[in-house]
Order: C-alpha cells, then structure tokens, then sequence
C-alpha cells in the first residue's frame, strides 16, 4: 500500500494501532483455543475434535489428549488410536477419589497440542480451579494450543434462554469472554433428524440425567431452536471478525461513541435474569456495562442470605463482563442517576416491578420513578420470572453490605432504651405538670422520640413513638392510668402526635445512616490518602512493606504478608510465611492473577493473594487472611483492596526506579571522574616517560660525556619517582573509592610524623623540616597507615610549591573537641580562590604547570580526613607561604596504667 | 666461586625483577639461584643451602607467608620479603610468621643491598652474642651493666623502657611487629594493648632521640612495627 492512496481521514489511530499491536503481541505468546461448537450433545464435537487432532498428528504436531470423554462410543474410541493420552490425576473430595484433569502433568509435558473435552465441565472442588475453562486458560497462556469442545448451553450469557426453550437448568457455564477470544471455533452442525436418529440407535451419552427428563430435551422443536442458537452464536463470531477486519485494515474507524449501560441489581432471584439481559444487550451493544446494588435505608434492613445473594449477583454480573460496585445512598433514584451521570451510562437497565394495584399508587415502581428523573438516560424495562422457591425472609438480623451484621444485643439495648426513655419522660413531665400545659409534654415526648431515633436508628424510634402516645394518654390525659378519653379533642393529639413522632424516627434514623454512610467512605478515603501519603515518604522498599502492611492491617483486620521476587523471580517473603502457601503465591506472581479464598482459583485456600501490579511488571503477591470473610465480599471492598495494592505496588516500582536512577547517576559521575582521570593520568604518565625515553636515547648514543650522562641519569631517577608517586596516588584513590575501611587505632601523632618523613625524606632534601608538638599531646584514634599518605601528600605538596630552602613546619594543637595538624610552608602561598577547590579531584594550583601531578594527593586527604570524622582546610599565611591544617576528633583515649618512673 | 661467596635463592615470578634483582646481586659478588614459584623456591632452599632467601609475598601457585612457614619449620636462615605498599596486614603476617625484613617495591638497588647486609651480619652475629655495649648514634647501651647514656650523661630508664630497648637492640636493623615486641617484653599474656608499646615507644624516643617527632633510630614502620636503626 503506497502513501499517497491514504487519505488523512483513513489513517488509524495510533493507540488503536498500538492496542492492535499489544493483542497481536500477546496472541503470539499465548496458545490458539479451537472451539468445537455444537447445539447439544451427539452432534459429533468429540469425535471432529479427534479428527482435527489426528490430522495435526499426521503433519508432525505433537499432540496430546489431556482428557476425552469417549463415552464409550466405539467410534470415538478408534479416533483416539495413535494420540498420546496423558493419565488423569485422582482428587479426592468427600472420602471418594475422583478422576480429574491433570493440569500440571501437561504443564509439564509441554506439548504442542493438547485436546480438553467439555469446555464448561465444573472441576472437582480442591483442584486449582473451579472451571476447566480456567484450566485451558492457563494452558493457552503457557503458550500450548489447545483443542476444546462446548454446547451452545453451556455459554453464560445463553444459559437461561437454553433454560427457558429447554426446561433444563445447566450449571456449567462458560464465560463468553471466552468463547469470544477463541482464535477459531468450527461448529460441529448436525441436522435435529439425524441427532434424533443416532439417539434412537443409542448413539448419544445422555450424561447422568434420568432418561426421562433427558428424552425430554431431545424434542424436535428444543433441538431446532438450540440449532439455532448455535447457529446464530456462531454468525455473530463471524460479523464481530469482520467487524475486527475492517478495523484492522483501517477501512472505516470502528464504533465511535461508546454506550455504556448500566444495570441495579436487588437482592432477588430474579437479578439474575436480569443480569443475563443486560449482558446480552450489552454484548448486541458492544457497550461496557455496570452492574451496581445500591444500598438504601431500606434495602439494608436485609437479613444475611438475601445480602449473600446480592453479592452472589454482583459476582455472576462481574464474570459476564461487567464493571460491579455497590452504592450507598438514601434515595435509590437519586443515587442510581447521580451515578449513572458521573459514568456516562447512556442506558439504565431495571427489573419490572411487580407491584399492582394499590401499592402502585401508595409508591410507584422503580422503573417509573427513573423514567420521571432521567432525562438523559434510556431506561430499559426487564420482564420479570417469579422464582417460586423464595422463602420469605426472616427478620431476625438486619445486615449491611457496608457495616457488618448488627449484633441482636445492640438492637435490644435500642428497644429497652425506647422504653426507659419514655419512662423517664413521663416521670419527667409529670413532675413539671403544674408548670408545663399538656401541649408542652407533647413536645417534650416528640423531643425524646427524636433523640432515641437518633441514637438507636429506626426500630427503637418508632416504638418510642408509640410508647409516648400510649403514656400521654395513660398519665396526662384525663381519665388518668385509663386508655379512654374524655375530650375527643385528644384523639386528634394522639393521632398528630403518633404521625409527627413516626415522621420523625423515619427522618432521624434515615440521617444516622447516612451518617454512617459518610463516616464509612470518610475513614476509606482517609485511609487511603493516609496510605498514599505514607508510601510517598518511603524510599527504600523494606519501608513500603513495612507501611504497607501496617496500613492494610488497620483497614482490614487482616493478617498480612508481602512477598516480593528475587533476583530469578522467586519470591521471598517478607516476613513470617506463616500459615501462607509460598507455592500459591508463586502462581498468582506467574500468572497476574489473584487466587485462594473468594477466587476462582483455589478458592479452599485459607489466605488470599493478590498480585501486586505496577505498570513496568509485576512487583510481588499480597497474601491476607481475613478472619471476617465479609470484609471483603462487596465489590468495593475488593476494590479498595486492589486499590491499596496498586498502590503499594506503585511504590515498590518508584523505589526500584529511583535505585535504578542513582545507580544511573553514580555510573554517569563514575564515567565523568573516569574520563578526568583519563585525560590528566595521560598527560601526567606521558609527560615523564617521553623525556625517559629521550634521555635513554641519548643515553644509548653514547655521545653523552661523563658529567652529562651522570645528570641525564639522575633526572631519569626524578621522572621515575614522579610516576612512582602518581601510580601511588592513583591506587589510593582507587582504594578508597571503593570504600574506605579504617584500621584505626589508639596511638600517639609523633609516630605517623615521623615515619611521614623518613618516606619523603628524598624530597625534602632542599627544605628544612621543623615539628613543633606540645608535649601533653593526647592519643589519638586513626588509622595510621591512612594518616601517614596524608602527611606524606601535604608534605610533598609543600616541596613541590615551595622554592629550595623554604622551610615546613608540622605542628599540632587542641582545638576543642579535635586536634588540629597543620603542615605549614614559607612559599609563594596559594592562588587567590583556590582554597576550597584544591581538594577536588584533579585540581591543581594553576592549569597545565609546568608541576607535574594530577592533583589527586589533597582529594586523598581529604577522603581520608572525612573518613576520620575531621575536616581539612588550606589558607594562606602573612606574609607568605601557605598552611594546610587537618582535624581529627581527639576522642577519650584509653587509661594506661603505666610503671613509675 | 669459593666457599665464602653468598648464596641466596631468590624466590619471584616476576622475571623482570628476577633479572634487575640477579644483575645487582651478582655485581656484588653473591650466587643467585632463582626460582619463579612457591614450590620450586622450597626445594632451591632445601639443595642450596644458602645463606639468604628473598621471597616475593605474591606467588602463582602458593601463599608467601606459606611459604615461610615451610621454610621456618626446618630452617632459621634470614627471609627478606618483597611486598607491595598498601599492604600492611600481609607484610605484618609475614614478618609473624618469621620472615626477618621486608622491602617495598619499588625499592633502590642501595637500600636492598644494606637490608641484605644487615640481615647477613645479624644472623652471622646471633650465634655468637658477645657485645657488651651497644651503640647507636650518640647512646651507647652497656647490657652488662644496666646502663644508658647520651652524650655521656646517665640516662634512667624503667623496667618496661629497658627491656623494650634491650629487645629492639637485640634484633637491631630488623623491624619488630607489635606482636613480636608485646610478647618478647610483656610475656605472651599482653600480646593485645599495643596501646602500652607505643606510649613506652613514646618515652624511649623522648629520652633517647634528639628530636623525638623526627626520630633517627627508633623507627616507626607504620601499620607493621618498629626498627631500630643503629
């Protein structure tokens, strides 16, 4: 394709490029899923699936059957003649062993090929995953081609429809996620006559159902309409790769706008259909879609089952694709609309009221009430089904997705409070009766109903209510300590009254849960920016684990444990391994997945693990054991989870990015230093050994008189201890670069000045050496050896700056908490500024001199100086010269016990 | 060659040095027998029978002071060590391990062939210990009788200063690691608080030396010991 014939209009998106790119990149690594489509069972997959199989296997694949359910079938059988079939792995459950597919022995095995019957078959509970799809998922992302075979009733989205047409529930589903991913999917079609034939002939298993109930699914019109399905399924595969196609060669830019929908969920059975209908209009759509339970002041007076219902919903909504949450709020439509605007959800997807007559006009159906509200939103009405299994709830315990369950106690202490309150009212106000009218001690029994309601929430509010009414009329109306009146007037005050009071509690317990609503995603939200704020402060990852974990542990009531890869990508724990399972949680690093308790993988496991995803790669495995399961049921829960996670797992990559960026920095001043070095030693190195070998020519010519060849040797011998002393300089640097380990010990300076100028006595030959050291000079604590390169470096310093006859003076004094040394010439002095430069790396006093030296001896010093705790220091002297001065700290040196004298 | 000339083996890998070493040697009018490892240097020693083995510290195939070690097991003759600078702890393992001297490369054919001769004379002189007086540069030491001077005025020395200087002029011109000093003058029980040696090191240069911060004979090997330098 030439430039020119692209218009700029036809020019694909680059991230959609990109995206292309990354899915082509990942399909590559990832093994390619066949699927065997079939409307139902006997139309032959198993038996198309062995002859693909075989096919490969005469081209040379290797091939192997990691389980085929033959059924018997002589037929079948015979496909399997030559297929290497991998032994099935025994899983106990319940005192029975029960044969399942060996996941790991394929693994393991490694081949090219592996052929996985019945896609939707359930494992057995205490096999890695519940789902063999999730099974074949894993091989497909350990790169091994996999061959699979699956009804049209067993995908998720289609199973009610198959349940409706059918009479037969399936269990066993299969994401259609999945089925959506398969590289190909051939449909293994069989005419229903045909089918109906080869079941006569008991050519088809009929699975462990009774046979009536089975010869009952194998109608003529159920086995039309599967057909149909199936066929249907595989025609939109068909459009949604052409749709790809076009995508893919730019031709026009795929759907722009994107619908997003939005699904409420209740806690009934019959959110699931619901759920199902979304998800297919969302899939007709091509639309993200959300799911959300929106918990109300009413809906959260639940008993336990119907909330483990809710969440059991959520869950099934999730795995069909959609985005879950769970919401809060005192007004269902307010708050389902107000999240719907902040999503940008074009259609809202509610469940048919099934409210009639009376209650209809006393409260209108949902669907109505958003209708009403939403202007900008499409409302989608859902037929209901009415379970019939449905035992009416019982309100022994009212429940929370948000707070827990409410222990029975704390309502009774509501209750009795309700009741004392009033009682303490009444005592109250008959007490104040000859200065209250009876129409204050109204007010004084509304004050108290408003006050319980608040602290005790509704229920106790309205027995307040009526416990006040009943008193007011029992002491304060007369008749007194009757329940009949005399005033007629009354019964409108009793009935006002009960109304202000019910009124009131409603309101009143409506603003303590809402309260509690803030208070709850107040402590969330804190809770995370304190964790935020916390994991920004650490700087080394031993940090982010500790404050990661501290944080977690306060918001979960969990026991925590981070595990982070090595080197090889093995984890480490960091901490106590405990209870964890160190092989579960290398999985969950391997795959990116998360896995034990509320998973789909290896659910049975005590402790669940949560993989830590950064954006480079992944940073390690949260592993918690939570003791209230429910902490972390709701979706949001989850999230938060997640949230923290990501979050930790942010900071640990920073931390990682930061190492890498010092180490990136010290390599970028080691190559600078290393090039200075470079350039001075060479001129340093260079400038001796060209007048050497000058001089040994000369000296080979033999031209040279006695007197000339003495000098031309003993200027050789200068160069020669000139490059000596710079090799020297240059090992000690390169010494202490790497890390400066001092020997130091208690011992007098008159020693390490002493042996300093023994070593350079051949240079101070032309100078005079003076030492001036008060006698109570203490012990010092340094490494001697160390101490001596420094007097050594100064003193030749001052022969090399000084003229011929100037004289060095060492001397040494206390100066506070440090003994000061300073090596002091009568020379020309330093140049103007160069005080502090000096003891950089590679300065000498003036530029290219004719002195040789690459000026390393003073930033030896003072290496060494700082290395001692001190501090080195040049200055210049009146009237001329030039003082160096090192500190060292002076320290308690050590009482001796020394003989007398 | 007649019975007096010297012999020593000469035990470096280095064959540069091997040669300028040979050369300087032999202008002197020793014998050198070289050998370039651990293991044939042990056996030069064992069929020469010479008077000197100068021993390089880093050998191909085994450890210098292994080496002495070996040596020490069946022979006293003198080992003089050639190590680099900046390696202080070695030279010290060396010379605790019996070697008599070290010298830092690089060093001047001179100052080899002095340490040579000191190390010859001692060794000649230690079987046969008669001095009575020592004397190094204005002190002369009377081991008969107990007594120090300097420029002829009576010095007095404690115990510990006594036998610290009695012991340095015993093994004078060969340098003394901390250790050796401790145990030789303490007794093995004091062999760790050198921080003693040094102050009585300390005293003795203070009453013996003319300029005590610039000692002439009480040498200071930094990082290894002392020497006395007659």
């Amino acid at each position: 394709m030439s430039e020119n014939n692209r218009t700029d209009s036809a020019r694909p998106d680059p991230d959609a490029l990109l995206a292309e790119l990354q899915r082509e990149e990942a399909r590559s690594s990832r093994g390619k899923l066949k699927i065997f489509f079939g409307a139902c069972a006997g139309v032959g997959k198993t038996y198309a699936m062995l002859a693909a199989a075989q096919a490969r296997l005469r081209e040379g694949v290797e091939v192997l059957v990691g389980v085929v359910e033959t059924h018997g079938r002589a037929e079948t059988q015979k496909m399997l003649q030559g297929l290497e079939v991998l032994p099935a792995r025994a899983q106990e459950y319940r005192g029975r062993t029960l044969p399942e597919f060996d996941l790991d022995a394929a693994l393991l095995r490694r081949p090219v090929l592996v052929l996985v019957d019945e896609f939707a078959h359930s494992n057995v509970p205490g096999s890695r995953h519940v789902k063999r799809w999730q099974d074949v998922d894993e091989l497909l992302a350990a790169g091994i081609d996999v061959y699979t075979t699956l009804n049209v009733q067993h995908l998720e989205s289609l199973n009610d429809i198959v349940g409706q047409i059918t009479g037969i529930i399936v269990r066993e589903t299969v994401p259609d996620h999945m089925f959506d991913a398969a590289d190909e999917v051939t449909l293994v079609d069989l005419p229903p006559e045909e089918l109906l034939d080869r079941l006569s002939q008991g050519k088809v298993y009929l699975g462990e159902q009774a046979g009536r109930a089975a010869q009952h699914f194998f109608r003529k019109g159920n086995l039309l309409a599967l057909r149909e399905l199936a066929l249907r399924r595989t025609a939109d595969r068909v459009d949604a790769q052409m749709r790809a196609y076009r995508a893919d060669q730019s031709i026009q830019p795929v759907w722009q706008a994107r619908e997003r929908l939005l699904v409420c969920v209740g806690p009934g059975a019959d959110a699931e259909k619901l759920i199902r209908s979304a998800a297919r209009l969302a899939a007709s759509l091509h639309a993200d879609w959300l799911a959300v339970y929106v918990e109300t002041p009413a809906l959260q007076r639940q008993v336990k089952q119907q909330r483990e219902r809710v969440i059991a919903n959520l869950r099934l909504a999730q795995e069909m694709g959609a985005e879950t949450s769970v919401l809060a709020g005192a007004e269902l439509t307010v708050t389902l609309l107000a999240f719907a605007r902040s999503r940008n959800v074009s259609k809202l997807v509610v469940g048919k009221s099934l409210r009639s007559g009376i209650s209809r006009l006393w409260r209108q159906p949902l669907s109505e009430r958003l209708a009403q509200r939403a202007q900008d939103v499409d409302v989608y009405v859902v037929a209901h089904e009415l379970a019939g299994d449905e035992a009416p709830p019982s309100r022994r315990s009212a429940s929370s997705l948000f707070f827990g369950d409410e222990k029975p106690s704390q309502r009774w202490q509501g209750y009795l409070a309700a009741v004392f309150a009033c009682g303490l009212t009444s005592a109250l106000a008959a007490a104040l009766l000859n200065v209250f009218d009876p129409a204050n001690v109204v007010i004084v029994f509304l004050l108290t109903v408003v006050l319980v309601a608040i602290r005790f929430g509704r229920g106790p509010g309205i027995a307040a209510s009526f416990l006040s009414v009943l008193a007011f009329d029992l002491f304060f109306v007369p008749p007194q300590l009757s329940l009949t009146v005399n005033d007629t007037q009354y019964l409108f005050t009793f009935v006002l009254m009960l109304g202000v009071a019910l009124i009131i509690s409603q309101l009143a317990a409506r603003l303590q849960f809402e309260a509690r609503i803030a208070t709850y995603r107040e402590r969330r939200t804190r809770a995370l920016y304190e964790l935020g704020r916390d994991l920004a402060g650490a700087l080394t990852a031993a940090s982010v684990v500790e404050i990661g974990l501290r944080k977690l542990e306060e918001l979960f009531a969990a026991r925590l444990l981070l595990l982070l890869p090595d080197a090889q990508d093995k984890l480490q724990a960091a901490g106590e391994l405990g209870s964890f399972d160190l092989g579960l949680a290398q999985w969950v690093f391997d795959h990116a997945e998360p896995a034990g308790m509320g998973t789909q993988t290896l659910p049975a496991a005590g402790a669940l693990y949560i993989p830590l995803k950064a954006p480079m790669r992944l940073r390690g495995v949260l592993a918690l054991v939570i003791d209230d399961h429910a902490l972390i049921a709701t979706p949001e829960q989850q999230r938060l989870l997640e949230t923290c996670a990501s979050q930790i797992a942010l900071s640990l990559e920073r931390v990682h990015y930061v190492e890498v960026a010092q180490d990136a920095i010290v390599a970028m001043e080691s190559e600078r230093l290393r090039n200075s070095v470079l350039s001075a030693v060479s001129h340093d190195l260079r400038t001796p050994l060209t007048s050497l070998i000058g001089m040994l020519s000369l000296l080979q010519s033999e031209k040279l008189d006695a007197g000339e060849q003495r000098s031309a040797l003993g200027a050789m011998n200068d160069e020669i201890l000139r490059m000596n002393s710079l090799v020297t300089n240059l090992l000690d640097m390169a010494s202490l670069q790497s890390g400066v380990k001092l020997k130091r010990e208690w011992q007098l300076l008159e020693e390490v000045i002493g042996s300093a100028a023994r070593g350079c006595a051949g240079q101070l030959q032309q100078h005079r050496l003076r030492v001036e050291l008060p006698r109570d000079l203490p012990m010092i604590e340094y490494d001697a050896v160390l101490i001596e390169r420094v007097l050594v470096n100064l003193l030749e310093n001052a022969a090399k700056y000084t003229p011929a006859g100037s004289e060095i003076v060492i001397s040494a004094r206390i100066e506070g908490e440090q003994v000061a040394v300073s090596v002091c010439d009568d020379g020309p002095g330093l140049p103007a500024g160069a005080a502090e430069r000096l003891f950089d790396k590679f300065t000498r006093g003036t530029t290219e001199s004719s002195t040789p030296g690459v000026g390393l001896g003073l930033a030896i010093c003072r290496t060494i100086i700082a290395a001692h705790g001190g501090g080195i220091h040049a200055e210049n002297r009146q009237p001329h010269g030039a003082a160096f001065t090192f500190t060292l700290p002076r320290g308690t040196p050590p009482a001796l016990s020394l003989d007398a004298e | 060659m007649n019975d007096l000339t010297i012999t020593v083996v000469f035990i470096e890998d280095e064959a540069p040095i091997r040669r300028f070493l040979r050369t300087t040697l032999e202008h002197a009018g020793m014998q050198v027998f070289e050998a370039e490892n651990g293991q044939r240097g042990l056996l030069a020693v064992a069929s020469r029978k010479p008077d000197l083995v100068i021993l390089d510290l880093g050998l191909p195939d085994m450890d210098g002071v292994e080496v002495i070690r070996q040596l020490r097991d069946w022979t006293a003759l003198p080992i003089l060590v050639l190590s680099a600078r900046a390696q202080e702890a070695e030279k010290v393992a060396a010379l605790d391990a019996g070697a008599d001297d070290y010298l830092t490369k690089p060093f001047g054919v001179d100052e080899c062939l002095a340490r040579i001769r000191v190390l010859l004379r001692r060794h000649a002189g230690s079987s046969a210990k008669n001095e009575q007086v020592f004397v190094f540069g204005s002190v002369q030491v009377d081991l008969v009788q107990r007594q120090v001077s300097k420029n002829s005025q009576s010095i007095h020395l404690t115990p510990i200063e006594y036998r610290l200087l009695t012991t340095l002029i015993r093994h004078a011109g060969k340098v003394m690691t901390h250790r050796e000093l401790l145990r030789e003058v303490w007794g093995p029980n004091h062999s760790e608080s050198s921080q003693y040696l040094r102050v009585y090191m300390g005293h003795l240069r203070q009453k013996l030396e003319d300029d005590p911060a610039l000692p002439r004979h009480i040498q200071t090997e930094t990082g290894v010991g002392y020497r006395l330098a007659p």
